[in-house]
């Protein structure tokens, strides 16, 4: 699917990797999580070789997911700066759910939603990591007060809560609007697609024909 | 210890009920602090009972030896010199596992099994359960679990519960050569230790009290202190100990409305789809482009 003119690039080669390479990630470090946090999902240490294995590997999942969001950061941010328009977006989403974007205003290569979604992801990850280096336990709580770790395992706990329910949001996103996550998976979209969806990003792209 | 039991009360992680049917009566380990003389025995025959041997140390300038609990020593000697009304008094208090009826440890360990409470009130880690998360070390509101180097699990004072199941009494009370260290059941323990502040108060300790702190719901190992009014000059024993605020947050509050969140975000998301639809590209656009496809 290279170079077609009928077709947009979207996402690089190397844009799509760090992605799913972080989504991977985000699913160890979830599941591997999910373990420690919470009785009821125990059964999914076994996954990743019973409860000891699980607690040794969950940390360094999460420091890999917070390497590549990291890099995913600096390749994003600047397309994901929050306009005006994606405020008046973000105040409208009502109309979006209800599946008219006719009155929408236009959006570049990202609207308001996946914007939030990127600065929150940013965010939540800031404070895993953060928190996440109090509590392991094996090389790094020793530095630190009990208050200090027993604040952070409340923040890692309630940050992960939050960040699972956002990605669980993000994965909805992508499947409800067709051809998204095809958009990320080969890189490349229809010019139909584009104008829909980033009518904004489509004249960029396409030098404002049609 | 790992011992098969019909009589747990709480389970760690589990939130069905773990085999409870054998009622043993509650036990305690009443320490005398005004008969503690500091010899240390009881530190010696908790190693030779369990089995644990600790690295030799260095001096620190004090008697306290060695110098913290460690996952080799589940009890030690913490030496207190103190100018009160009285003159210069030595306060020697046995620190190690308090054996709380409402266990900080148990509530935040997310390995099920790894930490149970008897109903005899022992607090006893499974190490075969245990994952070494050190969750256990976060909840303690007494700095007691200390995480093994050599094999990354927890321990702490057993309370001797192999023995105690067993019929004996624990080897530090066992070997205590003043009767500081005293065993039995709550209430006879109770009994005895108030006919030791009565002994107290009449040789002019009028502060002399029991040290069963209520936040935690008691304990199950209880110091008899000559001046109960203040715990803190024991080395730092807390006064109001209870389980942190945020361990309660963590393990009460956040760990429900994550499951909540979970549950309610994926039947929006289907819901949502079902009621509304994909969102495509509109018919408009798609005749515009329909050569293209």
């Amino acid at each position: 699917m290279k170079n077609d003119p009928k077709r947009i690039l979207r996402y690089t080669p190397a844009e799509r990797a760090n992605h799913w390479l972080s989504a991977i990630c985000f699913i160890l470090a979830a599941l591997s999580g999910l373990s420690l946090f919470q009785p009821y999902y125990y059964t999914l240490a076994q996954f990743f070789g019973g409860g000891v294995w699980d607690r040794i590997l969950h940390p360094f999942f999460g420091v890999a997911l917070c390497v590549l969001f990291a890099i995913m950061y600096g390749r994003f941010r600047e397309h994901n700066v929050l306009t005006p328009s994606d405020r008046e977006w973000l105040c409208r989403v009502r109309e979006i759910v209800n599946s008219d974007d006719s009155n929408m205003p236009e959006q570049g290569k990202f609207n308001g939603g996946q914007k939030l979604v990127f600065w929150l992801s940013a965010i939540l990850l800031a404070l895993l990591f953060l928190s996440g280096i109090v509590i392991w336990r094996a090389y790094f709580s020793y530095l630190f007060p009990i208050w200090l770790i027993r604040v952070s395992s409340v923040v890692h706990a309630a940050s992960a809560a939050i960040f699972i329910g956002l990605i669980i949001f993000h994965i909805y996103a992508a499947l409800w609007t067709r051809e998204s996550m095809s958009a990320m998976v080969y890189g490349w979209v229809r010019r139909a697609w584009a104008k829909q969806h980033h009518p904004a990003w489509f004249r960029e792209m396409t030098g404002g024909d049609k | 210890m790992a011992l098969q039991s019909l009589d747990i009360v709480r389970r760690s992680a589990t939130s069905t009920r773990p085999p409870e049917q054998r009622q043993t009566p509650e036990v305690v380990k009443l320490i005398d602090v005004s008969k503690c003389i500091g010899c240390k025995a009881c530190q010696v025959a908790c190693m030779e009972w369990n089995d644990t041997r600790d690295a030799i140390g260095t001096n620190q300038g004090v008697y306290d030896n060695p110098a913290d609990l460690t996952e080799n020593s589940w009890t030690v000697m913490r030496y207190t010199e103190i100018e009160t009304e009285r003159g210069l008094e030595w306060l020697i208090r046995k620190d190690g596992c308090m054996h709380c009826a409402d266990p900080g440890c148990l509530k935040a360990c997310p390995a099920p099994g790894a930490i149970v409470q008897y109903s005899n009130g022992i607090v006893d880690f499974h190490e075969e359960n245990c994952i070494g998360c050190g969750y256990c070390i976060t909840g303690c509101p007494f700095n007691i679990p200390r995480l093994s180097k050599k094999d990354g699990k927890v321990y702490k004072c057993t309370l001797c519960s192999d023995r105690v199941a067993a019929g004996l009494e624990p080897a530090c009370a066992k070997t205590c050569p003043t009767g500081a260290i005293v065993f039995g059941t709550k209430e006879d323990m109770l009994q005895h230790a108030e006919e030791r502040l009565v002994d107290l108060k009449s040789r002019g300790f009028a502060n002399a009290g029991i040290y069963n702190p209520p936040d935690v719901g008691g304990t199950h190992v209880m110091y008899v202190l000559q001046h109960a009014d203040r715990p803190g000059i024991y080395n730092d024993l807390p006064k109001d100990p209870s389980i942190s605020a945020m361990v309660s947050l963590w393990k009460d509050g956040a760990k429900p409305l994550a499951s909540i969140l979970f549950g309610a975000g994926i039947l929006a998301a289907i819901l949502h789809y079902v009621t509304k639809g994909p969102s495509r590209v509109s018919e408009e656009i798609e005749k515009e482009y329909k050569n293209e496809k």
